[in-house]
Order: C-alpha cells, then sequence, then structure tokens
C-alpha cells in the first residue's frame, strides 16, 4: 500500500482534500443537473430561478436543508438513526480514494483497489438498513428489507462481473487496469461485463428501474421517510456520490479510465463519467419500476448465470491463448 | 304559486317498448310466485327514460330481489343502485292511481338488465318507528357499502349486514346527515367547539384495532404486519386510504376506508336552487368537467319535459368528449406514475392543457366550467372554435403514438400490470362494475350506443372491447376510448348543426330575454327564473350517462319547489372502489398501487 509514483507530483493532501471536495460539490451539483435534464426531456424547464440557469439551486437548497430543524422521531433509535446517513457519506467518499481520475489525480494506489471498492459498496448498504431499521417506521422498514434483499443478489454477480477485466489486466489495482488498455478499451472484449456491472451499478445506487427500496410510489420515500433536514441530505447526496462513483468506476474499468487523444487526461475521465452519469438520468426518465420478485428473478435467473459465463469464457479464453 | 308551474310534456320515449316488455314480463312470470307481492307504480313508466317502480314490502324484498336476479326472462344481473329518501316533509306522492304508499323513509333499489337496456327501481316503504330492513348483500356483494351508506345518511338498520358502521361520517359523528330535521349548515347549530374532553373521545377513534376491521393480528405461523396506506400517499389519488395486512410484502387483506373527501353534496342540492346547483355538480368527478354537469339537466330537462335543440344537443357531446379525454389522459399519465414511469404524466398533462385551452376558449372555465344549462348550454361557441378543436384533432394522434411506445409497449410496465387485478364479466356485475372496467372483461357495453341520450346515435364511432380484464387491459381501452372520442369530436366538428344553443322553454335557465320587453307573462316569468330559480314540476327522475369512469346518474325528487326535495347521485367510483380487497389479495403491495392506477378513480366521485 504505496502512493502511486505517477500520483506525487501533486501533494497528498491536495490531492486528499481537492478530490473530496470536489466529488461533493459535483455530487451537490448533480442534483440540479438531474433536475435540468429530466426538465429537458421532460418539455419543463426545471430549476431556473436561482442564479444564471438555476445553479445556485444547489445552495439554496442546501441552506435550506441546514436551516430546518433536525427533527429525530421520538419512536427511533437515536444513535443509529444518527449513525446511518453518516455511513453512507463516509462509504461512497472512501470508494473514491482508489480511483485514478488522472496519471497524477488521485489518492491511493491500493493492489487490492477493486476489493476496497466492494468492500465500501457492502458496507453502504448498512446505511440503508440501518436507517430503516432505526426509523421504526413501516415504509422504511419494508424499504430496508428490499434494499438488503436487492443489494446481497446485485453484489454477487457485481464482483463476478469484474473479474474478466481483473484476469485481462492481471490485476486489482485501478491504475495498472487503465494501463492496461492503452491497447483498447475493455468494454470491447468485455461488452458482456460492462453491461452486467452497469444494471448491478444502477442497483446499487437505488436508481430506477432498481429504486425499489425508496420506491415513492408504493413505500412514500421508503427507507428515508422518517429522515428530514440535513439527514435527509446526506442520503441525497449520498445517492449522487454513488452515481458518480459507479460512472468513475465504469470509466476507469471498462472505458480506459483518463485515456484519450488531445485532451488532458482529467478531461477525458470527466466526460466518460459525464456521459455516464447522464445515462442514468435518462434511465430515470424513460422506465418504469419491475416489481421486487420480477427483479429477483433477473438478477438471480439471468445476470449470475450471464456473469458465470463471461468468467468462464475469459478464462479459458486467456488460457487458451497463453497456450 | 300553482300558476306559474310549467307542465312537464314528455315526447314518446323511444325506450317504453323496453319497459313495456319488462311489466309485461314481470305480471306473466310472476304469477307463480307467492313469496312477494309488488305494487307497479303506474307514472313513472312514460319518462323518456322509462324506469318502472315496483313497491314491496321488507319482508318480501329478498325473494323479490332473488327472482328478479335471477328468475326472470332477460334477468337483472346488476344492482346498480341503492339509496333512500326521506320522506317524511313531501307533499307531492302522487294522487288517485298514482299515489305512492305510505312511507316515512323509503329505500331505493336501481337495479340494471344489459339484455332488456333496462333500468327498474324497486321501493321499499319504511315506517319512522322501526326502520329495518333485511340486508341484501347475500344477493349482490355490492350492496354492502351501499347499505353502510344509508345506514350511515338516514339511520336505516339492515338486518344481517356483516359490517354495518359508517362509511362517510366520522365514527363519531352525531345523527344521520340526509335526514331532514339534520342541519345542513354550521350556522344552524352552537358554535363549535373542541373541549379536551370531546378531543381525546376523537383521538381515540381514530387507533387502530385490526379486529374493528375485520383482519385478525396473527395467523398460527406468523404475525402480520398492519400497514396504512393513506389517507395521504403519493398513489391513492386524493385521501383514500386503505388498511393492508401484510405478511412479508403480500396483502393477505385490504380494507378500504372511504369518506375524507365527503362534502355532502347530496344534502347541498335540497338547499340550493335547481340552476345554482350545477356548480356542484362540476365537483363529483372533477376530471369530468361538464360531464357531470349533463346527467344533472338531463333528468331535470326529462321532468321538466324541456325540449334541447340539436345545436345543444351537439355542443354538449362536443364537450363532454373532450373532458372524457381530459380524464383519460390523465388516467393514462398516473398509471404509467404508478409503475414508476416518470416523464410521460409531463407529456400528457400538456396534451391536457392543450384542451384546457380549447375549453377556456368555449366555456370560460378550465376544470369546473359549470357550463351545460337546463335546456341548452350556456353561451354560443366562439369564433374560430372550429380552429381550435381542429387543430387539436390533427395534433393528439401522433402524440397518442408516441405514448403507445413509451408505456403500453414497454415490457416492464407490461410485466407489471398483465394479469393483475383480473375479473371476469360476471364478477363485473356482481359488484356493480361499469364503464371501461366492465369493457374490459370482453362485454362491449356502452351506454352511448345502447341507450343514445344527447343525439349520441347520430354519432359513428365504436366501442372499444378487451377481454383480459387486467389492470393492462383497462389501460389500452382508454386509450381506444381516446381515439374514438376524437372521432366523435371530429363528427360534431363537420356537422355542427345551426339554430340556437339553449331552449325557448320558460324553465331553461337562464330564460331567454328577447320577449321580456314585449308581454307581460314572459316578463314574469323571466323575473321569476332569475330570482327564485326555475320552479320544477313534482316528480321523480333518472337520466344515466356514460361518464368518464362509468355509469353516473342523478336520481332527482321534486316537490314541486325551487330546489330539490332529494338528490341522489350514483358515481361509478363508490362500487369500483368496494372491489379492491377482491383483487388484491394474494398479491404484492406494488401490485396493490397497479390496481388501484387501473380502477381510474376520483376521491370527490366516491365520497360525493
Amino acid at each position: 500500500m504505496t502512493a502511486a509514483p505517477s500520483a506525487e507530483t501533486f501533494p497528498v493532501w491536495l490531492n486528499i482534500f481537492g478530490i473530496l471536495i470536489s466529488v461533493v460539490v459535483i455530487a451537490a451539483g448533480l442534483t440540479w443537473v438531474e433536475r435540468r435534464l429530466l426538465g429537458f426531456w421532460q418539455d419543463r424547464p426545471g430549476p431556473n430561478r436561482v442564479g444564471p440557469f438555476g445553479l445556485l439551486q444547489v445552495v439554496a437548497d442546501m441552506l435550506k436543508l441546514f436551516f430546518k430543524e433536525d427533527f429525530i422521531p421520538r419512536f427511533a433509535d437515536i444513535p443509529v438513526f444518527v449513525l446511518a446517513p453518516v455511513i453512507v457519506m463516509a462509504t461512497m467518499l472512501l470508494g473514491f480514494s482508489i480511483i485514478p481520475f488522472a496519471p497524477a489525480i488521485g489518492i491511493i494506489d491500493l493492489n487490492i483497489g477493486l476489493l476496497f471498492f466492494f468492500a465500501m459498496s457492502s458496507m453502504a448498504v448498512y446505511s440503508v438498513v440501518l436507517g430503516s431499521y432505526a426509523s421504526n417506521n413501516k415504509y422504511a422498514l419494508l424499504g430496508g428489507l428490499r434494499a438488503a434483499a436487492q443489494t446481497v443478489s446485485y453484489e454477487v454477480f457485481m464482483g463476478i462481473s469484474l473479474m474478466g477485466v481483473v484476469m485481462l489486466a492481471g490485476s486489482f489495482d485501478l491504475r495498472s487496469i487503465v494501463l492496461a488498455q492503452q491497447g483498447g478499451w475493455f468494454v470491447l472484449p468485455q461488452c458482456v461485463g460492462f453491461a452486467i456491472f452497469l444494471v448491478a451499478g444502477i442497483a446499487e445506487s437505488h436508481r430506477l428501474p432498481f429504486d425499489l427500496p425508496e420506491a415513492e410510489h408504493e413505500l412514500t420515500a421508503g427507507y428515508h421517510t422518517e429522515y428530514s433536514g440535513m439527514k435527509f441530505g446526506m442520503f441525497f447526496v449520498g445517492e449522487y456520490l454513488s452515481i458518480l462513483l459507479i460512472s468513475s468506476l465504469i470509466t476507469t474499468l471498462f472505458l480506459g479510465g483518463w485515456l484519450g487523444p488531445w485532451l488532458p487526461p482529467i478531461l477525458w475521465f470527466a466526460l466518460k463519467t459525464g456521459l455516464l452519469v447522464g445515462l442514468f438520468i435518462l434511465l430515470r426518465a424513460a422506465l418504469p419500476r419491475p416489481r421486487y420478485d420480477q427483479l429477483m428473478t433477473f438478477g438471480w435467473k439471468l445476470m449470475l448465470p450471464l456473469a458465470l459465463l463471461n468468467l468462464v469464457a475469459t478464462g479459458g479464453l486467456l488460457l487458451w491463448r497463453a497456450g | 304559486m300553482e300558476s306559474v308551474l310549467a307542465r312537464s310534456e314528455f315526447p314518446p320515449s323511444v325506450y317504453a317498448s323496453a319497459a313495456a316488455d319488462f311489466i309485461h314480463d314481470l305480471g306473466s312470470e310472476s304469477s307463480g310466485h307467492t313469496e312477494f307481492h309488488y305494487w307497479l307504480q303506474p307514472d313513472v313508466a312514460a319518462l323518456p327514460t322509462p324506469f318502472p317502480t315496483l313497491w314491496t314490502g321488507s319482508a318480501q324484498l329478498l325473494p323479490l330481489l332473488r327472482w328478479l336476479k335471477s328468475g326472470i326472462s332477460r334477468p337483472f344481473a346488476m344492482l346498480y343502485d341503492l339509496s333512500a329518501i326521506d320522506e317524511r316533509q313531501r307533499q307531492h306522492r302522487g294522487e288517485g292511481p298514482t299515489e305512492q304508499p305510505a312511507s316515512d323513509f323509503t329505500l331505493v333499489y336501481q337495479l340494471l338488465s344489459l339484455e332488456r337496456d333496462l333500468f327498474i327501481v324497486i321501493k321499499v316503504a319504511l315506517d319512522a318507528e322501526r326502520l329495518s330492513a333485511p340486508s341484501i348483500t347475500t344477493v349482490w356483494p355490492a350492496a354492502n357499502w351501499y347499505e353502510r351508506e344509508v345506514w350511515d345518511l338516514f339511520g336505516i338498520d339492515f338486518a344481517g349486514h356483516p359490517h354495518l358502521t359508517r362509511i362517510l361520517m366520522p365514527h363519531t359523528w352525531q345523527g344521520h346527515p340526509l335526514r331532514k330535521e339534520h342541519h345542513a349548515r354550521a350556522t344552524e347549530v352552537d358554535p363549535f367547539t373542541l373541549s379536551r374532553h370531546k378531543q381525546s373521545v376523537e383521538q381515540e377513534a381514530l387507533r387502530f384495532h385490526p379486529e374493528d376491521w375485520g383482519m385478525s393480528r396473527a395467523s398460527d405461523t406468523s404475525e402480520y404486519m398492519f400497514l396504512n396506506l393513506g389517507p395521504n400517499h403519493p398513489s391513492v389519488h386524493g385521501v383514500f386510504r386503505v388498511a393492508l395486512q401484510l405478511d412479508g410484502e403480500r396483502i393477505v387483506d385490504a380494507v378500504p376506508d372511504i369518506g375524507y373527501h365527503h362534502r355532502g353534496a347530496e344534502k347541498m342540492a335540497e338547499r340550493q336552487a335547481w340552476h345554482s346547483y350545477l356548480p356542484y355538480t362540476d365537483r363529483v368527478d372533477y376530471l369530468g368537467g361538464v360531464m357531470n354537469n349533463l346527467p344533472y339537466v338531463l333528468a331535470l330537462e326529462q321532468l321538466a319535459g324541456v325540449p334541447v335543440p340539436e345545436r345543444a344537443q351537439v355542443i354538449r357531446v362536443m364537450l363532454c368528449e373532450l373532458f372524457r379525454i381530459a380524464s383519460h389522459l390523465v388516467f393514462y399519465g398516473t398509471f404509467a406514475q404508478d409503475v414508476g414511469q416518470m416523464s410521460p404524466v409531463f407529456y400528457m398533462f400538456e396534451d391536457r392543457e392543450k384542451l384546457f385551452g380549447i375549453v377556456e376558449a368555449i366555456t370560460g372555465g378550465r376544470m369546473h366550467p359549470a357550463w351545460f344549462r337546463i335546456g341548452g348550454v350556456a353561451q354560443d361557441l366562439p369564433q374560430g372554435w372550429d380552429k381550435l378543436i381542429t387543430q387539436f384533432l390533427d395534433y393528439l394522434p401522433a402524440r397518442l403514438r408516441e405514448y403507445d411506445g413509451m408505456v403500453l409497449k414497454n415490457r416492464i410496465l407490461q410485466k407489471r400490470t398483465r394479469g393483475i387485478g383480473a375479473y371476469d364479466t360476471k364478477t363485473a356485475l356482481e359488484w356493480g362494475v361499469t364503464g371501461p372496467g366492465l369493457r374490459a372483461t370482453g362485454l362491449g357495453w356502452d351506454l352511448r350506443k345502447k341507450r343514445p341520450y344527447s343525439s349520441y346515435d347520430q354519432f359513428d364511432f365504436e366501442i372499444p372491447v378487451f377481454d383480459g380484464g387486467d389492470s393492462y387491459d383497462r389501460c389500452r381501452l382508454r386509450v381506444e376510448e381516446i381515439h374514438q372520442s376524437l372521432r366523435i369530436i371530429r363528427q360534431c366538428v363537420d356537422n355542427m348543426p345551426s339554430g340556437h344553443y339553449n331552449s325557448d322553454h320558460p324553465l331553461t335557465t337562464p330564460p331567454r330575454k328577447a320577449r321580456t320587453m314585449e308581454d307581460i307573462e314572459t316578463l314574469i316569468q323571466h323575473f321569476l327564473n332569475n330570482s327564485w330559480g326555475p320552479v320544477m314540476p313534482p316528480g321523480e327522475t333518472c337520466a344515466p350517462i356514460e361518464a368518464t369512469k362509468g355509469l353516473n346518474s342523478y336520481q332527482i325528487i321534486s316537490d314541486g319547489n325551487t330546489n330539490s326535495y332529494r338528490t341522489r347521485i350514483r358515481t361509478p367510483s363508490f362500487p369500483h372502489l368496494q372491489m379492491i380487497p377482491k383483487l388484491c389479495r394474494g398479491l404484492f403491495v406494488s401490485d396493490l398501487i397497479a390496481i388501484i392506477a387501473s380502477i381510474d378513480f376520483v376521491m370527490a366521485d366516491v365520497d360525493r
């Protein structure tokens, strides 16, 4: 566990704080992006009143959330209730520490980088489950149950879907994986893995069509029904952090990370990630929500076998090539 | 006052033969049955929409209804409505051969036979000392809520009812609101105060006891979770509550709770003048707009024998179909939204906005124009109306094609709604389901075709039918109905008759002014109709229409006054909601949401 030599051009503290602050700011800004994009797709303006193009809407929302009463229901399990939104923020931010944004930008290059991401994303489900449990609310409970089942099911093949990439790159270290794509992005040889990971990633961040834990039309607000003020804000930003994290990861693993001609590497990274984020939002604008059992069937009966098949095929191919 | 009462002159009814057939069958087929007697009221069968009325005693009610439901040839499969009348202050109850039996409270059962295209009324006279009748829930399950409503609003007891509690009023309510002695306004009683004691009583009454709702807390193997869905919930479309008994996410039982939107529309009708009640009707099915005015004005026109000019009839049809489209668009969008699709509702509301633009140009109002009048409509069509409508007619079909791809052909949506909440035609009739919910079971029964009112027989259109009977088909059917409505509107635009937009009958509201300055009779009539409002001749009437959500009718009793003696509003949504528990048992919470969305109800239409 040593800092990668390429990241040494910036001081470590600048890397750490620069990245953490910018991802939080970008995640908060995404709330505005999402609402504007949805508005655009749905023939309506979206937030356009505060500041130029409504850009300061985020600030206005933050101010509002900060000044709301910090309400904790009488029947809640208070320490857990407070802790839950912190967990989602913390795990998501930790997840960003392994992302190599550009040759010189990135917090740490772990040789178990990908495994660290899995660990963090598994931890994140605790925030939902604990939050819903501590709320002592039936809608929240149903949301928590769904979240637990969904995460458990989808994480299984999420991990397996990435093993093809790991085999091709021969490393769990994300920076090495990016460098291994200099000959060609992994999205082509690993197109099945890419598709599966994309699905799993959407499920992981609880976005439509996998937003069953909060399914507003069924469970009002699902696991965060009882949350308000900045605690709700943390869940909210946590969701966008998770979109951003998944998009960054897809970029890194399948789309060649910062690699690309002409433009500076960080811009390439931002461009690819941005497009993926747009895809997340487009999905939300377009798709209905499947039912809980249909989602499970889809995961266990289609995605998991497909991921295993992909693993076997990739492994077989590599062995065959190696002679 | 008698001198200014208008005479009712009815044009010969095209449906008189259906009524005559029934009366003939009744006489010949019931002769062998000694378990019931009836008295056929002779006067009401002559109305343009005749409804033969039989009086019977409460002891003979069950055998008579059973026989009418399954004994008589071409039987009456549907309990269309069940209500009551407080007759204690009524002056005009017929004379000589038409005199009705003495009664303090009369129960009114309205039955519908699809084969006969006929509505009939069974009346049961009750004495104020002994307000009880046998429950007919064993004959029609749909009677359950209707009997609870009658108990709630009139205090009439139904022996053998499984769960006779208040349904529209709060459980702590004192008195029965539709009784004549019950106050109609808060100003008629002492000012309201909320003492500490009263508050605690009210709050205690809200405590949830599953047993009171007919649910058990646990089975041998598991303890159930009770989920309170509503009255405020994103998917219940208004203030509607369903108490759910859950085993995991699976629904063991569901008990709908209504009444949160009850505004006493029927009670208000007894205070308002005939004309000034019109705006209240708009707010019954608040998505239906002027469609709600139609059964009300049709009933009154029938009662008073007011002829409606052709132009007014076609204008009415056109506006009604515009509102049918508007209502179906809301349904379509919210249906997609309730299964999790976010965008369609925005597109459809935009189309609806265009529609409201047209409605606004024609009527000046948007959702509640209250624009129909007794004898016609409020004004003539504005200049350029046809251009506006033609533009819309050309615009919508392409949009609908887009929505087909977006919503109906979406695989996830199909998986969510196909086979969910399915019922067959027999069940639908049993539960009083009408409108798209009935036609989605494969029965092409539409009142606009079967019993055309307001010149619907002049139009060329089809009745869409699907036979799956599930949530998906209910949605598909409404989309097809939008296309048919467009067709009807196009014909209205192409063939709008010339002539007057309202009748010159003296009871027309507002009365025509043209001759008022020339002769004194017209001046008096005009003055009285504008100050008192029209005085309707005494009598009973009812004219059902095919509203956006099913059959809607106003059963009106006039006592020869400036306001109604009793107005009963039969709405389609009321029986539809009653079916929810039957549809969702054993399914998931998400399925319940899809079912609720597919029913297309409006809580104001349920609670009135």
